[in-house]
């Protein structure tokens, strides 16, 4: 009886264990404060946004999560080690594409299995089965300017995936798409999350993107970037894009709005 | 659209060219100026053909030696790029003696050069070497700084190490500057090695030239400037051609 509970406990545990938390983080630049003492955490498989209004901080709160930016407080676990402004235990995805001009779209997405020492025929033959998941079939020998820009994201995130499928950052991924494109990339990234079940942060200001993709939401203010709340989302997965106009939807939104501004 | 304008664009500069030799040949033959004194650009086009055949030996040699230098420079300015970008130290310590050996008038090198190095090929090959591999540094190190901050970055996120961040994302985004570099340097390396043989030598454009100026014959004097001109050209025409194949991905789709 114990035993099984003890069981119980531990599967528990072991389902919903956090793979990233950030306590208490606090920077700020030439005396002016821009991120105040912010604390969330991200569980397994879960897709969690961080959404807030334009130069509130939002990239320097990943910038920090991937040990790019020195922080003057705080900490950041990943899997429960102190991993704080340490580079390498999180994919990254800037909001430009960085994809380089140089290098076809099979070595771009190959990239950090380069990095990692693999030979690039290996490295290649890894990307190869996922150029389909990630719409880029028949575009690999094609270089980065030679796509359209939904492309260059899908390549990006693609990027973004082989080095690493655990943790994944994804700051304003469709920023810069028109809007029926954007569309069509969240219902596919929708498609894609099923399939692998990554951890994702992402970072946004759309709140329809947020509430559409999220399990969770963070909200945050203003620059000094404080978290005003904390939403869950829940609305039934696999979700269709019909669910953007049902009442459930829109009663999200409409309180997240009411909370921004 | 497009196609008549950039057809439009190469005309202009060709038509002014031809326009100008035109004048040149007209004033020429008018009798206004002396024929001993300025050549008509008929006559140089008629010596330089009639002359090719002994003067190809020159061509030669003046081609070996700006060849040379010029495979020298890239080696040393290479070297010296990578090193100046990696350690402040080196960059600070270099920088101003890089400048300060442009300020050098190569006129009063080149003899000494001579007495240094004798009459054979080294001295010609040392000038070329000091007049390509200026143009080569600065723009190789202007073309590795020019990497984007976030790049940089997103490389090091993924953990490249300083070797890869180089050969993978600084050295390729430095190529377009560094072919703009090597494409100045290739014109001056003819113009070097002419003007280290000017100095003395058994053979080489810079030779003949003094040879045929010595003798007031200013028709084949000009048809020996021709010759440079042509082997200029047709040394930055073949870096461009390298660049095209080295750098697919600055090729506009057709
Ligand atoms: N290196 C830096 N030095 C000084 N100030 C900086 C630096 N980087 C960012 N900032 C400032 O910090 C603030 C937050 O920047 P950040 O890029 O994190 O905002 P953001 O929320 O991602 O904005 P956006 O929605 O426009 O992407 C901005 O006001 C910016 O000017
Ligand atoms: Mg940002």
């Amino acid at each position: 009886m114990l035993r099984l509970l003890l069981r119980m406990i531990f599967c528990q545990e072991r389902r919903i264990s956090i793979k990233l938390k950030a306590e208490h983080l606090k920077q700020k630049y030439e005396g002016m404060p821009i991120i105040d003492d912010i604390s969330f955490y991200l569980n397994k498989n879960e897709f969690v946004t961080l959404i807030g209004p334009s130069g509130c901080g939002k990239s320097t709160i990943f910038n920090i999560i991937a040990g790019i930016v020195p922080l003057d407080e705080g900490k950041v676990f990943i899997d429960g080690k102190d991993y704080t402004g340490e580079q390498g235990h999180v994919s990254y995805m800037y909001q430009k594409d960085l994809l380089l001009p140089w290098k076809r779209v099979i070595d771009n997405t190959a990239l950090p299995l380069i990095i990692k020492g693999e030979k690039v025929g290996e490295a290649r033959k890894k990307v190869t089965p996922y150029l389909e998941l990630f719409g880029l079939q028949g575009f690999e020998y094609k270089y980065p300017f030679q796509l359209s820009g939904g492309m260059r994201q899908r390549a990006a995130l693609l990027r973004t995936y082989m080095f690493s499928r655990d943790i994944v950052l994804l700051d304003e991924p469709f920023g810069g798409l028109d809007a029926i494109t954007r569309a069509k990339m969240q219902t596919w990234l929708l498609q894609v999350i099923e399939k692998i079940k990554p951890s994702v942060l992402f970072i946004t200001h759309d709140i329809e993107e947020a509430v559409y993709l999220s399990d969770r939401i963070y909200v945050l203010s203003a620059r000094p970037a404080k978290i005003k709340e904390e939403v869950q989302i829940s609305l039934p997965r696999p979700r269709e894009r019909e669910i953007v106009i049902s009442a459930q939807f829109n009663r999200i939104k409409k309180h997240i709005l009411s909370n921004l501004s | 659209m497009r196609k008549w304008e950039s057809i439009r664009d190469k005309a202009i500069p060709v038509l002014f060219i031809i326009l100008v030799i035109l004048i040149w040949q007209l004033i020429v033959d008018s009798g206004i100026i002396a024929r001993y004194i300025l050549p008509s650009p008929w006559d140089v086009i008629t010596v330089c053909i009639a002359i090719l055949p002994e003067i190809t030996v020159h061509i030669y040699t003046t081609l070996q030696e700006a060849l040379t230098g010029l495979l020298i420079a890239i080696t040393l300015s290479v070297l010296l790029a990578i090193l100046m970008d990696n350690f402040t130290v080196v960059k600070k310590a270099l920088q101003p003696l890089l400048v300060v050996s442009q300020t050098i008038p190569i006129m009063v090198l080149a003899p000494l050069f001579v007495m240094w190095f004798g009459f054979g090929m080294l001295p010609k090959v040392m000038v070329v070497i000091l007049v390509c591999f200026f143009p080569i540094v600065v723009s190789l190190l202007e073309g590795l700084g020019s990497l984007d901050k976030d790049l940089l970055n997103l490389m090091k996120s993924m953990k490249a190490n300083r070797w890869q961040i180089f050969y993978l994302a600084k050295f390729p985004a430095s190529l377009g500057s560094f072919f703009s570099g090597l494409k100045i340097a290739a014109t001056y390396s003819i113009i070097g090695a002419v003007i280290g043989e000017w100095m003395g030598g058994k053979a080489g454009l810079g030779v003949y030239m003094t040879r045929v100026r010595q003798s007031f014959a200013l028709d084949k004097v000009f048809a020996s400037i021709l010759v440079i001109i042509i082997l200029s050209m047709l040394l930055f025409k073949l870096i461009e051609l390298i660049q095209l194949l080295a750098m697919p991905w600055k090729r506009a789709i057709k």
